[in-house]
């Protein structure tokens, strides 16, 4: 076993226990935090397949940016974890059934003989200074440049059906202008009166 | 590394269009507040000239351009030329009904006309990923128009049900279409069946990866098994939405399924004929025995919706032009029906009153007799009866239908079509048998006096005088395969 597959390996078991942690323990905000774990593990196996560029995005989007702003929601919610755990094993058996007939549908198929090694061989791995980043970055441009700029319209379309989903515009809010505020002179608000002083005895 | 900068003119109506969305936004968020109606106008320019774009730049010959990810042939044409259409009736029929409740905001109409982006990309897709993200740009402005609503408690549920089956239906179609590109190394529709012919790729991995695409395919259709979602969205959402999901996108749902099932799968015939039956029966026979119980309109109308497209099935059962064309000719019946049927509710609601029990329609005759003769056109024209368009298309299904060889799927369907002529007359008896609960007169526009006129019209003529239509559909299909 060479220090690739070791590797391959110690990130796997990482990957698994965690992603398993998440949905056992009791703990919100653990199970963000699991998460998170998950996700670097993972982006670990993603640098073992030469994809660079993929596992950096992911631990900067997710872990520095979605999972932060998700541990922030779910500290700010008041969660009530028996609520949740309510009827859990009523549909147990239910979920349970899916769940296997899920899996032993999806490993019938691949972990059968279609996506063995003789039939998926591992690409030649490039030489030193291929650089991953730039051949996506080529490819977006290019190729893929229809569906990359489909996916910003998409983006475009989950903003502003966002804001027309929670934006209100109500009359008894209470916040301020910003930009009331920056224009503010000192004469607006501060008054110097004069007071005659009195004179000491 | 040498870039050729692609062809952009066979796409130059999403173009257009997509650059008419943001001006329409910028217009709306500057000046509609004095003006709530310049975002009306400014989408039925915007419909107008991408019907321009596209009936003068109309393709006989089928353009690929962005390296293999958008073709230009003439189904594509046709379907975006009969959007463009019923985008823009969808709007003449539900200009007072939102005005009336407070959704005559810019956000309505650039979520309109974004879902229309998405369908346009959709029908227009010859990859993977160009499929998949048409879909998803048109279901996520769906659910964000169902939601628009959001005071109201009914609308919200029914956007969360969409959603979360919505997501769950693309889960399935992008694992199958992983599972079919893990077998054949290609994306490219076009690529996939000189693959499969090649017989490089593992059939059973082909297939599992088909039953999922079409899981997620019947989910966006509402056939059964798949339909729990329709009811609930058809009734919660508010109408103009509902008349706006019912319509437009199943012209979208047929091109993806000409893309996706015969242009890329079309070798797997064999494999998807057997589920499209499964699923044709069960659409049927769900959607017609569970209409009969419904008391809602809008609910009533969604059960249709599920029994027709086990019908609209059927002609992609039949697998040849005969049978796609018949299909391309029952979409068009079906979307110029459900425009007709629900601006005949929608001409019942008034402000503040939302007419959805069946019983609204009570006496209709007595109130407007007009509007009465046009919404029996319609209801006679969804049982199927004849001379209406209804009847010819169901008689042009059925018989590629059984030219295929299927007789038994073409008694069956006819079987369920007479059960479910029981809830359509049901409404032709309310409306000259009952007598009114309200004596006001309806009142509407000009515009929607002449379009609501005009469309019970042609289900009438073009029920009497279907060839030139028919010829239509068989050259946008011909021309494409």
């Amino acid at each position: 076993m060479n220090f690739q597959d070791f590797l391959f390996y110690f990130f796997s078991a990482i990957l698994i226990a965690s992603a398993v942690g998440v949905i056992t323990v009791r703990n919100p905000v653990n199970s963000a935090l699991l998460l998170v774990l998950a996700f670097v593990t993972s982006a670990g196996l993603w640098l073992l397949l030469e994809a660079e560029f993929l596992a950096i995005a992911l631990v900067l989007v997710y872990v520095g940016a979605v999972m932060v702003l998700f541990l922030f929601v779910v500290m700010m919610l008041d969660i009530n974890l028996d609520r949740l755990r309510e009827g859990f094993w009523k549909w147990f058996p239910f979920g349970a059934l899916v769940a296997l007939a899920m899996v032993a549908e999806i490993s019938l198929v691949l972990m059968g003989k279609y996506f063995g090694l003789d039939e998926m061989p591992t690409p030649a791995p490039h030489d030193a200074d291929y650089s991953n980043t730039r051949e996506l970055g080529r490819l977006i441009y290019t190729e893929y440049v229809y569906a990359f700029e489909l996916a910003a319209v998409l983006l475009l379309v989950a903003m502003v059906a966002a804001i027309a989903l929670t934006l209100r515009h109500r009359e008894d809010k209470r916040s301020t202008d910003p930009a009331r505020q920056v224009k503010v002179k000192k004469e607006d608000r501060l008054r110097v009166v004069s007071i005659p002083t009195e004179k000491q005895e | 590394m040498n870039f050729i900068p692609p062809d952009f003119a066979p796409a130059s109506s999403e173009i257009f269009m997509l650059i008419m969305v943001c001006v329409v936004m910028l217009a709306d968020l500057t000046a509609g507040e004095k003006k709530p109606y310049l975002a009306y106008l400014l989408t039925q320019i915007t419909l107008l000239g991408c019907t321009i774009l596209t009936y003068t730049s109309f393709s006989i010959e089928s353009v690929q351009t962005f390296h293999g990810m958008f073709v230009d042939d003439s189904m594509a044409d046709t379907l975006k030329l009969m959007i463009y259409g019923t985008v823009s009736a969808v709007l003449v029929y539900s200009y007072s009904y939102i005005a009336d409740r407070g959704m005559l905001r810019g956000e309505f109409f650039s979520l309109i006309l974004f879902a229309t982006l998405g369908m346009m990309v959709m029908i227009s897709a010859s990859h993977f990923l160009t499929l998949y993200i048409g879909l998803e740009l048109l279901s996520l402005a769906l659910y964000a128009l169902v939601a628009l609503r959001r005071d109201s408690v009914v609308a919200t549920e029914a956007a969360m049900k969409f959603f979360v089956l919505g997501a769950l239906a693309s889960g399935f179609l992008l694992y199958g279409m992983s599972l079919v590109y893990g077998a054949t190394g290609t994306l490219h529709v076009s690529q996939l069946t000189q693959v499969i012919q090649s017989g490089a790729s593992s059939k059973e991995v082909l297939v599992v990866g088909l039953v999922f695409i079409v899981a997620g395919i019947s989910f966006k259709l509402s056939a059964a098994p798949f339909h729990m979602w329709a009811p609930d969205v058809y009734q919660g959402a508010p109408t103009a939405v509902t008349l706006f999901i019912g319509s437009a996108p199943k012209f979208a749902a047929f091109g993806f399924v000409m893309r996706l099932l015969i242009e890329g799968l079309g070798e797997m015939v064999s494999d998807w004929q057997g589920m499209l039956v499964i699923l044709a029966v069960l659409s049927m026979a769900v959607g017609n025995i569970a209409a009969i119980a419904q008391s809602n309109i809008k609910r009533m109308l969604a059960y249709s919706t599920i029994s027709h497209m086990g019908f609209l099935l059927l002609g992609f059962i039949s697998a040849d032009s005969n049978g796609y064309s018949s299909a391309l000719f029952y979409v068009i019946a079906y979307v110029l029906m459900t425009l007709g049927t629900f601006a005949a509710i929608m001409l019942l609601c008034r402000y503040g009153f939302e007419a959805e029990d069946i019983n609204d329609f009570k006496g209709l005759s007595k109130r407007n007799s007009w509007y009465a003769f046009i919404t029996m056109l319609f209801m006679l024209s969804l049982a199927g009866i004849p001379p209406m368009m209804g009847f010819y298309a169901k008689f042009a299904v059925l018989q590629a239908v059984v030219n295929a060889g299927f007789v038994w799927l073409a008694v069956v369907a006819v079987l369920f079509s007479l059960i479910g002529a029981f809830y359509y007359l049901r409404i032709i008896k309310l409306m000259y048998f009952d007598e009114p609960e309200v004596t006001e007169s309806i009142e509407s526009n000009n515009d929607v006096k002449i379009l609501f006129s005009a469309n019970g019209l042609a289900i009438l003529v073009l029920g009497i005088f279907p060839q030139a239509l028919m010829s239509l559909s068989l050259f946008a299909i011909q021309n494409t395969l």
